[in-house]
């Protein structure tokens, strides 16, 4: 460990120590009168705490320059110092910083978003936040760790603080929604280990670089031709796939959708989400590439069940909750169309695999526009959901007449979750289905296009309902009224224009996206 | 010698594990895990890894069987029937087999990779863990820290409890 290391890590240091100070200032904290005006400032306290981690990426990313990785002693920027004791386990490259900008963005915006919901728990505001930051560690070290043991402490760090929280309300549907995360996320953590007990028995390495020397050798012909590492691949899948939640992996989400607080599930569903994909992207493109052919196939049929289960069933839903579980299963299928078409066939015969890193690029600017969609619905389903006292979608009957500004915000998510111009998601799925057809997936195009068209029903059905239904004589009462604050507009107001921005000026995005996939180094 | 020790071991380990799962007991289930995990550290005895016995002998055989008999104990289990039986068991026993069937080929089908170091002494277990282990070391550390905050929250926020 010298000072060097010490730099390379720092991002993730200072998000783990804005974590811990976040807590331990909580104490520090007055509690002045009813509700706690001195608490009042922590959600901001956390807000400038993540500048830390910001601007350490910021500083990494323009000191990378033409190096694929900060870690000395790799095979580029070697310059004669000692290998570095963090070379093997992480790998800070564009790749990772891509997604420590993704992180630490949504876990800013979830903070401003949660200022006004934290209000309603009486205590352990500072662990909430704490939490939350924690795991949001655990997700920037997933995007950077190219080892398996690495990869599966870090999947633990991002996973147990959004158990905790997913529980936090302590109330029925809140814990059911956490101890259903915690045993499927333990289970699928198990299947995971045991995928990664056998790829290290079949290949004798946990680093993703040597596993896939080993796997080159043993796999000569394209055929797969290692039945025990092909068990272990589809374990690790299995694994993934919980996290990413794609189906069959999905039966968790509605539940834990449903029950949690509505930020957790706003981070929850695009933050871990973001992570899940950055692992996979990583153990599959840099681990076993040459094997490719086989898993592309295998991505292809998660992703087709993926669209179509959660688009099928997302139609009878009358929760709105439980439509946004089953909204993101679907979109964890049209993002595993863009995995599975990072793998090209080659002109001269179909048995070799082809790296096209149109499929991987058209991922990483999907979960960009992803994470600005869904932020921005979830933001306006927790604002709602404190007006309205509900979260039915009858609740939100009329909703114009009483909440232009939320409706208004709540229906541009939607159509942006469809796909429709001028935002992200638009040019992220016509970007995903092209490099499907690239890769000769045009079926899978058709199926995403298919899936997109049903989607447009029940997203449809939420802005009528909203803007044509009959609201209700008298207004439940929501609660927590009287404390409204202007950080979770800014946060709404934030997300949509980083929605709109994606769609009108997708250059930037995209430019980050190809560099990054770059540095997967395929 | 190593073949019969293993095979004794072996044996043990699956009756063990037989015994978790056809006892209506929870409490003797409990107790027949215990047998396995400790079998389990014969195992490791057996192939030089005398940390990870010991390991697997503090942790599995002492703190979770432990913490397991306490949750029973604790969990007002009179109130409830003390069985660990129900109608999914079949569903179960197919899904185990099925597991069992696709993972077995492959230790038949191909060869282990030979990696060295057989014996590994404390001190290089040490040495490694803080090198070339040193970054998934640290980040155990900060999740042990969230499992107690975690706990913490849930286990402490009773309504009515300040």
């Amino acid at each position: 460990m010298n000072a060097h290391d010490l730099y390379v890590v720092s991002p993730y240091l200072a998000m783990a120590g804005a974590a811990a100070l976040v807590i331990i200032l909580d104490l520090f904290l007055p509690v002045s009168g009813r509700g706690g005006r001195g608490r009042g400032l922590l959600p901001y306290a956390a807000f400038l705490l993540l500048a830390g981690p910001f601007v350490l990426s910021l500083i990494q990313f323009y000191d990378l320059g033409d190096a694929a990785n900060l870690v000395r002693g790799g095979d580029a920027g070697s310059d004669g110092a000692e290998a570095s004791i963090l070379l093997g386990s992480l790998s800070v490259d564009r790749f990772a910083l891509f997604f420590n900008f993704l992180v630490t963005g949504a876990a800013a915006l979830v903070v401003l978003a949660s200022t006004e919901y934290v209000r309603l728990m009486p205590r352990f505001q500072g662990e909430y936040f704490g939490l939350l930051l924690f795991s949001a560690t655990g997700m920037m070290l997933l995007a950077a760790a190219t080892e398996l043991i690495t990869i599966y402490v870090a999947l633990e760090l991002t996973t147990l603080p959004l158990a905790a929280l997913g529980a936090f309300l302590l109330n029925g549907r809140s814990s059911e929604a956490g101890i259903k995360f915690l045993i499927i996320g333990a289970i699928s953590s198990a299947l995971m280990l045991y995928g990664m007990a056998l790829v290290f028995g079949f290949t004798g390495s946990t680093q993703l670089s040597d596993i896939s020397s080993a796997v080159a050798r043993a796999g000569g012909g394209g055929a797969f031709g290692n039945y025990a590492l092909l068990v272990g691949l589809v374990l690790l899948v299995a694994g993934f796939g919980f996290k990413i939640s794609a189906a069959p992996f999905q039966m968790w989400v509605p539940d834990v959708y449903e029950g949690a607080p509505t930020p957790v599930v706003a981070f929850l569903s695009v933050a871990s989400k973001a992570a899940g994909f950055a692992v996979l992207l990583r153990v599959m493109f840099t681990g076993f590439f040459d094997v490719s052919l086989d898993w592309a196939v295998l991505m292809a049929a998660l992703a087709a069940a993926s669209m179509t289960i959660g688009n099928v069933v997302a139609i009878a839903q009358s929760n709105i909750r439980r439509l946004f579980g089953y909204s993101t299963i679907a979109h964890a299928g049209y993002l595993l169309v863009g995995v599975a078409a990072g793998v090209g066939t080659a002109q001269s015969g179909p048995e070799t695999p082809v790296f096209a890193s149109i499929g991987p690029d058209s991922v990483l600017f999907y979960l960009g526009a992803y994470t600005a969609a869904n932020l921005t619905a979830f933001f306006a389903i927790a604002a709602i959901g404190q007006r309205v006292g509900g979260d039915r979608i009858s609740d939100y009957a009329g909703l114009v007449t009483r909440s232009p500004g939320l409706a208004i915000i709540l229906a541009l998510a939607l159509i942006a979750l469809i796909g429709v111009p001028p935002t992200g998601i638009f040019i992220a799925k016509l970007y995903v289905f092209t490099a499907a057809v690239d890769s000769g997936l045009a079926w899978l195009a058709i199926v995403g296009v298919v899936n997109s068209a049903v989607s447009a029903y029940y997203y449809v059905r939420i802005i009528r309902v909203m803007f044509l239904g009959q609201p209700p004589a008298i207004y439940q009462d929501g609660g927590a009224r009287s404390a409204r604050s202007a950080a979770p507009w800014a946060a709404m107001g934030l997300a949509a224009a980083a929605l709109v921005f994606m769609g009108v000026a997708p250059g930037f995005v995209m430019g980050a996206a190809g560099a990054a996939v770059r540095a997967l180094g395929v | 010698m190593a073949w019969v020790l293993f095979i004794a071991l072996a044996v043990v380990t699956l009756g063990g594990g037989l015994a978790v799962v056809a006892t209506r007991n929870v409490v003797h289930a409990a107790l027949a895990l215990l047998v396995s995990l400790v079998a389990v550290a014969g195992v490791y005895l057996l192939v030089y890894a005398e940390f990870l016995a010991l390991v697997q002998v503090l942790i599995y055989g002492g703190a979770i069987v432990i913490v397991l008999v306490f949750a029973i104990m604790l969990t007002r289990s009179a109130e409830y029937p003390r069985t660990s039986d129900n109608r999914q068991w079949p569903l179960a026993a197919v899904a185990a087999l099925g597991l069992l069937a696709v993972l077995v080929p492959a230790f038949l089908i191909n060869a282990v990779q030979d990696t060295e170091a057989k014996n590994a002494a404390f001190t290089g277990i040490a040495q490694s863990l803080f090198t070339t282990w040193a970054v998934p070391f640290e980040i155990a550390s900060l999740v042990l820290l969230v499992a107690l905050i975690g706990a913490i929250i849930i286990a402490r926020s009773g309504p009515g409890e300040n």
